[in-house]
């Protein structure tokens, strides 16, 4: 494509793409209502996305709320990041049977699911590339992750509204989504009106757009579509100045700033579960009783447990403060020096989830504020 | 490999309600492994059959509330190569230790018609407060997957599987939107040791904390998110009073509150 087309899709016309999707045999996953919060799960149809809902974050808060019309993506972030699906919190590595004193080690034979994302945010877009290229741009490609996400349609959705704890302005990486979609969506009510600007990522994302009944957006309707995003960039609930942030962090490591946070940090290693970028893993060997057949298990695990850094002789993290500068430091920082962007596209789930309201870009500030060791 | 003897296991109770000794003969699919695996030397919920000791793995329930527990436990220490404690009674000293809050002999009078027939002591103290212990399984109960997993893991010589993180990371791992979060629900899992898969948190319930603390639990930092959200100090107190109040991050917090 020459040029970035839009089309508009009428509301009344969108549960056509479920059965586009659906033909194609996509497992389509997408926002829904459950437990008090929209979560990403199964969808059977337009039915099942949160109509008329939004969600109301702050730091250790969320609230489900209802909206004064029927949006069907008038939310913000969803409790969990889509690396649920891309990077399964367990998963079977391998498996072996003992025969005739030897082991015989088994290949998965499982097929993934081809995954439909419907809804994925800019900041959830960039977290994919960053997590591309920690699963498969390295000298190692991570097998597993690789089959989830090299077959998922990505329906990305531009952020109408930002939420509480957002601060994808700051971090550049929203909340227009600019690639890494297959189609990418604005949705647009306004008096009787009700429906979306439509952004072709892909040929992909063009076929499946046939499907639907479309027609190209007038230039009034794609000044509309500005004119939402460049609001939504006004309103971010949260900033972070990320000014000279590598060198921010890497000279204060013995900030007395780290203590005030470890006192208030549970090392529950929620805000690392949430985050999606976060990709740090474990791995468990079990048996079955009679030690003929073995199994080996990749666990989501944090920066934040004991287990995490343990080597001979202990943890090497044993405090609080240490685990948490540890997760800042690298997320911010080294992060860059590894794998050449920042680990943060702000989000903000880590603030919002954090059961103590710990929030990064006040814990930046903060050590911003109050640097007392300058180049020592 | 080597045909083995069978280990010997023996299973011990001592001031419990007998749930966790019971979640071995809940192992239902798994029972007839484990005894094809074991021989099952003492097991009082199952049968009255004693094999003399010494026995390879002891799974001690209950805590130690009697003269008499003391010098038992020493006999069974001194007779098993392993033991295992199992559940909070075991490892925390159970509910019964509320008593090492109060004086144990005010009860006594009340309770019993003749209180000199009564013989305790003025506390309730986990295992390893007297003898060694080798490993301890948390929980009230304890997770039955839990315990066949210990059981495993010796008899095929390897490391259990059994993290004492938050169970946060379970709760996450399933997939669950945090109750604190999304309803302000007072929540003990950013503190409590991991292993019963979230179960509460699956049903939309606080924790309550049956696995006791999780390994460096910050419990000053979840009281003060808890007072925010309206908690009383007595809430708070009795919250970390439970089946695990004599777990010291536990019996501490609860002496700041209430």
């Amino acid at each position: 494509m020459d040029k970035p087309s839009n089309f508009v899709v009428e509301r009344a016309a969108f549960p056509q793409l479920f059965a586009a999707l659906d033909t194609r045999g996509y497992t389509i996953v997408g926002p829904t209502v459950r437990d008090g919060a929209i979560v990403y799960d199964a969808l059977r149809g337009v039915d099942d996305l949160p109509i008329g809902w939004t969600d109301a974050q702050d730091g250790g808060v969320y609230r489900l709320a209802r909206r004064a019309d029927a949006a069907l993506f008038g939310y913000n972030t969803s409790p969990h990041a889509w690396k649920k699906f891309l990077y399964p919190p367990a998963v079977r590595l391998t498996h072996a049977r003992r025969e005739n004193g030897a082991w015989r080690v088994m290949e998965n034979d499982d097929a993934p699911p081809r995954y439909a994302f419907l809804g994925v945010r800019a900041c959830d877009l960039a977290a994919i590339e960053i997590q591309d290229k920690v699963f498969l741009q390295g000298a190692y490609q991570d097998s597993i992750y690789a089959a989830r996400r090299e077959p998922a349609f990505i329906l990305a959705v531009n952020c109408a509204q930002a939420g509480g704890t957002c601060f994808c302005a700051s971090m550049g990486t929203g909340p227009r989504a600019t690639q890494g979609f297959d189609l990418a969506l604005t949705e647009i009510l306004e008096a009787e009106q009700h429906y979306f600007l439509v952004q072709v990522g892909t040929e992909r994302g063009a076929e499946v757009l046939n499907e639907l009944a479309h027609r190209q957006a007038t230039d009034e309707e794609m000044a509309r579509a500005e004119k939402i995003l460049l609001e939504t960039a006004q309103h971010m609930g949260r900033t972070l100045d990320t000014r000279d942030l590598k060198a921010l962090l890497y000279q204060n490591y013995e900030h007395p700033h780290w203590n005030a946070v470890a006192a208030r940090c549970l090392a529950c290693a929620n805000c690392t579960l949430v985050c999606p970028t976060c990709f740090c893993s474990t791995m468990e060997d079990v048996t079955d009783l009679s030690g003929e057949n073995a199994e080996r298990w990749r666990k989501w695990d944090s920066c934040f447990t004991m287990d995490f850094s343990y080597i001979h002789g202990g943890s090497v993290r044993q405090t609080h403060r240490a685990r948490y500068r540890q997760w800042l430091t690298h997320k911010l920082a080294t992060w860059i020096d590894q794998f050449g962007t920042s680990g943060c596209v702000g989000c903000g789930r880590c603030i919002t989830w954090c059961p103590v309201a710990i929030d990064l870009t006040a814990e930046v500030r903060a050590l911003r504020d109050t640097e007392t060791i300058k180049g020592a | 490999m080597a045909k083995q003897r069978k280990p010997k296991v023996a299973v011990w109770k001592f001031s419990s309600c007998d749930g966790c000794q019971l979640s071995l003969l809940d192992c239902e699919d798994e029972l007839l492994t484990v005894a094809g695996a074991v021989e099952i030397a003492n097991f009082p919920e199952a049968s009255r059959a004693v094999v003399k000791g010494p026995y390879d793995i002891s799974l001690v329930e209950g805590s130690i509330t009697t003269p008499h527990d003391v010098e038992r436990i020493q006999e069974v220490r001194r007779e098993s190569d392993f033991l295992i404690t199992i559940g909070a009674c075991a490892t925390a000293g159970g509910i019964q230790a509320l008593r090492n809050f109060s004086n144990v002999q005010e009860f006594i009078s009340i309770v019993y018609a003749t209180p000199a027939y009564i013989s305790t002591l003025a506390t309730s103290t986990p295992i390893r407060s007297h003898v060694r212990v080798d490993f301890e399984l948390h929980g009230c109960p304890i997770n039955k997957y839990q315990l066949l997993e210990v059981i495993n893991a010796l008899l095929n010589g390897r490391k259990p599987n059994i993290p004492a993180h938050s169970v946060c990371v379970e709760c996450k791992r399933r997939g669950l939107a945090c109750v604190l979060v999304t309803h302000g629900t007072p929540c003990l899992g950013p503190v409590t040791h991991a292993g019963c898969g979230a179960l509460c948190p699956a049903y939309q319930r606080g924790c309550y904390g049956c696995f006791g603390p999780m390994e460096t639990p910050n419990t000053t930092a979840l009281a003060a998110q808890w007072k925010h959200l309206g908690v009383s100090e007595q809430d708070l107190m009795r919250a970390f009073r439970g089946f695990n109040a004599f777990a010291e991050p536990f019996r501490q917090e609860s002496e700041k509150h209430g």
